[in-house]
């Protein structure tokens, strides 16, 4: 069974579509990213499947229930992390999250481990309004997930946080999709999506483009490969001499060789011992996400 | 796969809203200061100040022959010289100069039937006393002649009336109109911050996606701010009766479904501010411009007794007038339970209507 199913979901604001008949599946166990610049839709689209926005036409389900109207059966199996965190006022760290526990009627035991699994044991006795934007945010996911829900729902997870930090939370929501949740996450970061996700969805003015695997999506690309080696390690018309090249370029890191054919070319270098400093550069998710989105800002 | 976790009961999500809403209440020091520092500052003010006045007896003139005060019985004489300083004058001009001046408090005089008597608006309430305990002494004085006349026995003795003077001291005044402001202040800039709070911080979206129903949460915000009410009144009552010699009369008790169903009409002032502003700010902001000159016009700061009929006529469309009242009924006037239900039915009225319109006017995003 799908674990989340969405069907033709649009959502009108005046003019703007903000979300354009977006159909999408996502099974049982995976995990799911959604791409897209700013104002593509991301956040209007996860807020009608989480069931907080009404969707102008179009289903969504949730663990095979309807999401619309509010259903409070599914509520308890479902994690949400909105993108602007949203708290009790002037209440520590544990105190929201314990409150936030007996919400969904878990014990405060698990609510303290879940300070400590985010890096907050040192904050707990902080007031939110003093927490930092990452330790908010932190504090956010928590309370996202303290009620162990089958089915994850994340706004920008990683916005504000430090590398440590975001490291950290990349090894928990793969923890957590390990052991069979399902999480679909919403993020600006190439290198998370690479790392993290089962399928990527990449998502521009109201539409999803493309869904597939990162390897796959990069592979689709079919962009050319930069191979880089150190000044003077090649000569340039040598450079140009070498079978499958087709472009070469100098600049302050060395001699870029722009090709299709990396391993050929790898290849020949190292016959002649010119590999000095090398590094190879393929296509990479940010080239798809370009690629597709162009490269205009957003409004 | 299985979710650990059930569906909460409704009793224990309403507890920790509960709490947690509690605890924002006591962390917030604004609300605190308002709800109850400020209030108990008046009291103080109030209470000390006027209790100092109410040990010193009211300065009386009395201008020539005045037969209420000369032939006043043997126990009404102990309980009229116990209230008044008299002194007796013939020239009436020179009495009221002395009133003008603050020598004395009161001048009266006999015209015919009539007792007439002079005092200043200055002491707001030292003629409050003056004109209650005169009215007293002479209805009590006419149920005494009435009697006399059909030889019954009267309906009222005097020991009635030296009652009636005690419950008129200053602080059995000021604190039922003081509680009614400080419950006015907390209940509505409550519910118009956290309307606001709430509104902004997405707070009331996340809990959207938790399985507690709207019903628990507006329940848990009311229940806070009922328990505050009635704190209000325990430490009012409290300070009242320890420091200034507050008596509450037999159906004091009838205050509290009284303060409750007050508090729930101003909430809805709150709601009604929290729908209007756009910032938490201007939310209170709006809600202190409802409730303060309400609090004026509602004999919350001093008696309306005073003041002209116009004004005594509009003040029984303000909400707070009518708790005010009721208060004073059952707490200090002596009135029985019943005389608060016309009052709480006003109050449930108002805070029916209000809320129709406060649900009206909100829409959830801030544009
Ligand atoms: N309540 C609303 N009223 C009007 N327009 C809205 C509303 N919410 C979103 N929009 C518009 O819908 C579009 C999509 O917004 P959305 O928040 O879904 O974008 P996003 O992909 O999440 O962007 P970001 O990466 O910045 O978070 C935007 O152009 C936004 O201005
Ligand atoms: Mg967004």
């Amino acid at each position: 069974m799908a674990a989340i199913e969405v069907l033709d979901l649009t959502k009108t604001y005046g003019e703007l579509q903000a979300v354009d008949a977006v159909s999408l599946e996502v099974a049982e166990g995976e995990f799911v990213g959604i791409l897209g610049p700013n104002g593509a839709g991301k956040t209007t689209l996860l807020e009608m499947v989480e069931g907080l926005r009404r969707p102008d036409a179009g289903t969504a389900t949730v663990l095979g229930l309807p999401v619309w109207p509010r259903n409070a059966d599914l509520l308890p199996r479902m994690g949400v992390q909105l993108q602007a965190s949203a708290f009790f006022e002037r209440l520590t760290a544990r105190e929201q999250l314990h409150t936030f526990a007996s919400l969904y009627a878990v014990p405060s035991a698990t609510a303290d481990e879940w300070l400590e699994r985010v890096g907050l044991d040192d904050k707990a006795g902080t007031r939110v309004e003093d927490l930092s934007g990452g330790q908010a945010q932190r504090l956010s996911i928590a309370c996202a997930l303290v009620h162990d829900p089958d089915v994850v729902f994340l706004d920008e997870p990683t916005a504000a946080l430090d590398p440590q930090a975001r490291r950290n939370l990349w090894d928990l929501l793969s923890g957590l999709n390990n052991s069979g949740r399902t999480v679909v996450l919403t993020t600006h970061y190439m290198d998370e999506a690479e790392v993290l996700c089962d399928r990527v969805a990449i998502m521009d003015s109201g539409r999803i483009l493309q869904v597939d695997s990162p390897a796959a999506l990069i592979r689709r690309l079919d962009a050319p490969a930069r191979i880089t080696v150190a000044p003077g390690a090649v000569g340039l018309e040598e450079a140009r001499g070498i079978a499958a090249v087709d472009d070469v370029q100098e600049s302050v890191d060395g001699v870029v060789l722009t090709t299709r054919d990396p391993a050929h070319v790898v290849a020949r270098l190292a016959e002649r011992d010119q590999l000095d400093g090398v590094r190879v550069q393929t296509g990479t998710l940010e080239d798809v996400f370009l690629d597709l989105t162009g490269r205009e800002y957003r409004a | 796969m299985s979710s650990t976790s059930g569906r909460p009961s409704s009793r224990s999500a309403f507890v920790a809203l509960s709490v947690a809403i509690f605890k924002g209440f006591l962390r917030d020091k604004g609300a605190v200061f308002f709800a109850l520092v400020f209030p108990l500052m008046f009291l103080v003010l109030f209470g000390g100040i006027f209790s100092d006045q109410d040990q010193s007896k009211v300065d009386l003139i009395q201008v020539g022959d005045v037969a209420l005060v000369d032939d006043l019985p043997e126990g009404a004489a102990e309980a009229f010289a116990d209230t008044f300083e008299v002194t007796t004058s013939d020239d009436l001009a020179d009495a009221l100069e002395q009133v003008r001046k603050g020598d004395a408090d009161v001048a009266i005089e006999q015209r015919g039937d009539e007792l007439v008597a002079h005092y200043t608006q200055t002491e707001q309430v030292k003629s409050a006393i003056t004109q209650g305990t005169l009215r007293a002494f002479v209805d009590a004085t006419n149920v005494a002649q009435l009697a006399a006349q059909t030889g019954e026995q009267p309906a009222y003795s005097f020991e009635a009336v030296s009652v009636e003077d005690d419950s008129l001291t200053a602080i059995q005044f000021v604190t039922p109109g003081l509680l009614g402001w400080a419950v006015a202040m907390s209940a509505s800039f409550g519910a118009a911050a956290t309307l606001q709070g709430w509104r902004q911080s997405k707070l009331l979206r996340r809990l959207q996606l938790s399985p507690v129903s709207t019903s628990t949460m507006v329940g848990a915000r009311v229940a806070v701010t009922i328990a505050v009410a009635l704190i209000q009144m325990a430490i009012f009552l409290g300070l009242g009766s320890v420091a200034f010699g507050l008596t509450l009369s037999g159906s004091w008790w009838m205050a509290i479904p009284t303060l409750v169903v007050g508090t729930l009409c101003f909430m809805a002032i709150g709601l009604l501010a929290g729908a209007i502003a756009k910032t938490t700010e201007g939310a209170v902001n709006m809600a202190n411009f409802f409730v303060l000159p309400m609090a004026f016009l509602s004999g919350s700061f001093f008696p309306l007794d005073a003041a002209p009929a116009w004004l005594r006529a509009f003040s029984n469309v303000l909400p707070l007038k009518h708790l005010n009242e009721a208060m004073l009924d059952v707490m200090v006037r002596g009135e029985g339970p019943s005389a608060a239900l016309v009052p709480i039915a006003v109050l449930a009225a108002f805070a029916i209507v209000v809320t129709a319109v406060a649900a009206r006017l909100f829409r959830w995003d801030t544009a």
